[in-house]
């Protein structure tokens, strides 16, 4: 614990099965497959990190990447309902020195909300349409805290006025519907931050809203964290949100991380094709705008039938620059890169180096 | 809000002015398309072997040979401030609210139908609480463990019970319990004057007429749950890590119960007007019973009677409904 706070990084080498914890949030080698009719779902397969308090986290990756069922599982929320009787999940979660996989629901059932708490991407359909935002929040604090309801409904209003709802007295008693889209995400962050947990995960806080309110969220999120001290982790498929947020970055593809670091490296340095991929297709203001955006070619893999090798093989351009066909046959492990960068990738690091200096680099 | 009453107060009575515009007519033309003329139809209203003179006046003073809607206007007259039947050899007074006389049975159409309301009350009110209770209660747990054992059987028993007709599943409760068994009374005792024995002659229509109800409401709350389980708002109670019985009911079932009260309030409404075969089967004498009673017998006066009332009731529970809409779901809105 104490070398990682030295170097900073919230990332670090893999650690091996059983031993303690060494940071605030640990992953290890997760694995959430869903058995269907069409076969087996390994929607997370292997996944490890680490995070510590007063840190952000950013998840990047497209759809079906596995970067939600992550953030459901670290939650314990995805074994829960009726679809979630049938999920296979390995490998270690552990928060504050306790490791929730193993754990029983009810134990994680009382960590969630006070220790752990999330907010989901549409404010609207995740609040209850019948209930007003203050008994929505009340309820969230009371939950965990044997308080009478007067107490609570003083804490929502001061949580709504933290975050920065004008009259919180009056809009404690509006319901959702009542509120603009900023308003309800705000309302949504009060909620979760109820009982000041130390882990908050936000699962695309921002693509349901306005773009003019986007940063007016993220800010918030960035500026409650500094209050709070707490872990947070982002997840989002939008690189222009982690940049502004994060400390370190986590890429995933097909259920496994590709690469991960501080946030200058993954965009001054990306050392995997799939992240030169994601920059290339992000609009930037500086690129000149008869730039054609580059997208990343092919569909997402099939999470049942994952390709041979490297999950990203059919679809990278280099997937032929390491000899002897091993980007389709060998599955590339995490492998340090540099001080707390990691990528999964068979190409060479003199190739890497070449490819983005030379191919890459001049045309982001 | 309150203007919102008073509006949709004043269309439930324009529609109700609608209704018995409609059923009247309805009843004036059809006897004509059967071929009765006005000569007949005074007929029935006196003894045997009127003289000719007689049939004239009654017709007369009945204004039978008056064009429809001078006859509709007479009616409505009636219904608000009674009318006097003058039928020849005797004079009739109905009071208002006079909604006709039976020519059958010689009796005014009004006192009948409140008569029987409370026997139709009775019934109605009791089998919606068994239904709501049941229904309700097998429609979540299956919702709970689609799939699942008693799953499978609830949606199975729910199946059979909105196929199985009620003169079917009615006669076989009968049969068993109340000839075979003795359990159950078949003596209609109101409630005022004897509860226990109210209930226990009201418990097989209400089972019966329950089985038919839950049946449906069974299913509706199935889906229903189905549905708002897998609502992102079901994540979000989750994640506050509320118990989940407590998401199951103050989330789930909160919402997926709403759309049930427009159902409910419908079935209600229908039944006051009479559960037409529960009734006959269990010889209950109410509304519906009356209503079977004059059709067979032709008698139009009763048929126009019960019919108005079951429209009242029908357009009576939907305002209940509309207005109690907005109390449920705050996103609708009285205006």
């Amino acid at each position: 614990m104490t070398d990682l706070s030295k170097t900073g990084a919230a990332v670090g080498e893999p650690v091996r099965a059983g031993e303690p914890p060494r940071a605030f949030l640990e992953v290890r080698d997760l694995k959430v497959h869903f058995p269907t009719d069409d076969g087996l779902v390994k929607s997370v397969d292997g996944l490890s990190f680490q995070l510590e308090k007063g840190r952000t986290l950013g998840i990047v990756g497209e759809s079906g990447s596995g970067k939600s069922v992550t953030s459901l599982a670290v939650m314990g929320l995805h074994r829960l309902g009726s679809r979630g009787k049938n999920v296979q999940m390995s490998g270690e979660i552990w928060l504050d020195g306790k490791e929730l996989v193993s754990a029983s629901p009810d134990e994680v059932r009382r960590m969630r909300g006070r220790q752990m708490a999330m907010i989901f991407q549409d404010p609207l359909s995740a609040m209850h349409p019948y209930y007003t935002v203050g008994n929505q929040i009340v309820e969230a604090y009371r939950v965990h805290n044997k308080v009478d309801k007067k107490t609570a409904r003083r804490r929502a209003v001061e949580l709504l006025d933290r975050v920065g709802i004008p009259e919180p007295n009056k809009r404690v008693d509006m319901y959702p519907h009542e509120f603009s889209g900023g308003m309800r995400q705000r309302a949504m962050i009060a909620m979760a931050l109820v009982n000041n947990p130390e882990l908050l995960i936000a699962d695309e806080p921002t693509t349901a809203l306005d773009v003019t309110v986007q940063a007016q969220i993220l800010d918030l999120i960035r500026d409650l964290q500094k209050e709070f001290g707490s872990a947070v982790v982002i997840i989002t498929h939008d690189l222009g949100v982690v940049a502004e947020i994060a400390d370190d970055i986590l890429v995933m593809y097909g259920g496994r991380c590709v690469e991960r670091g501080p946030v200058d490296k993954i965009f001054y340095e990306p050392s995997h094709p799939y992240t030169w991929g994601l920059l290339g297709s992000m609009p930037r203001i500086d690129r000149a705008q008869t730039d054609r955006l580059i997208p990343v070619k092919g569909q997402p893999p099939s999470l049942i039938n994952v390709p041979t090798g490297c999950a990203f093989n059919p679809r990278c351009p280099y997937a032929d620059v390491p000899k002897g066909g091993i980007t389709r046959t060998e599955r590339p492990e995490l492998h340090e890169v540099g001080g707390g960068h990691f990528t999964a990738c068979h190409l060479s690091q003199e190739d890497r180096t070449r490819i983005w200096t030379e191919e890459i680099a001049p045309k982001l | 809000m309150i203007s919102y009453i008073i509006r949709r107060t004043i269309a439930a009575l324009v529609l109700l002015l609608v209704v018995t515009a409609v059923t009247f007519g309805i009843f004036f033309i059809l006897p004509k398309l059967a071929g009765q003329t006005a000569d007949q139809l005074a007929q029935q209203y006196i003894g045997k072997n009127p003289t000719p003179e007689d049939i004239a006046a009654v017709k007369a003073n009945l204004g039978l040979d008056q064009p429809v809607y001078v006859q509709y206007w007479d009616f409505v007259k009636g219904i608000v401030s009674g009318a006097t039947y003058d039928l020849g050899p005797t004079t009739v007074r109905c009071d208002a609210p006079c909604f006709g006389y039976s020519f059958k049975d010689h009796i005014e159409v009004w006192p009948q139908l409140t008569e029987r309301l409370p026997v139709t009350l009775s019934l109605a009110v009791g089998a919606a609480v068994l239904w709501l209770i049941g229904g309700i209660a097998a429609g979540v747990v299956s919702a709970l463990k689609p799939g699942s054992f008693f799953d499978r059987s609830a949606m199975g028993v729910a199946l059979a019970g909105v196929s199985l007709p009620m003169f079917f599943t009615g006669q076989l409760a009968l049969l068993l319990f109340s000839y075979k068994l003795e359990i159950f009374g078949r003596t209609y005792v109101p409630f005022t004057e004897n509860p226990s024995q109210w209930a226990n002659t009201l418990f097989l229509p209400w089972c019966s007429l329950a089985l038919l109800y839950s049946a449906i409401y069974a299913r509706l709350t199935r889906s229903g749950m189905l549905e708002t389980m897998s609502e992102d708002f079901i994540r979000t109670a989750r994640a506050k890590g509320l118990r989940e019985r407590k998401v199951v009911v103050r989330h789930g079932l909160r919402a997926a119960l709403t759309p049930l009260v427009t159902v409910f309030g419908m079935d209600i409404g229908l039944l006051l007007g009479g559960a037409v075969i529960t009734e006959t089967v269990f010889s209950l004498h109410g509304i519906g019973e009356y209503a079977v009673q004059a059709i067979t017998a032709n008698d139009l006066p009763p048929i126009l009677g019960v019919t108005l009332l079951a429209a009242f009731f029908v357009v009576f529970m939907n305002l209940v409904v509309d207005l109690l809409y907005a109390t449920i779901d705050p996103r609708v809105r009285l205006s």
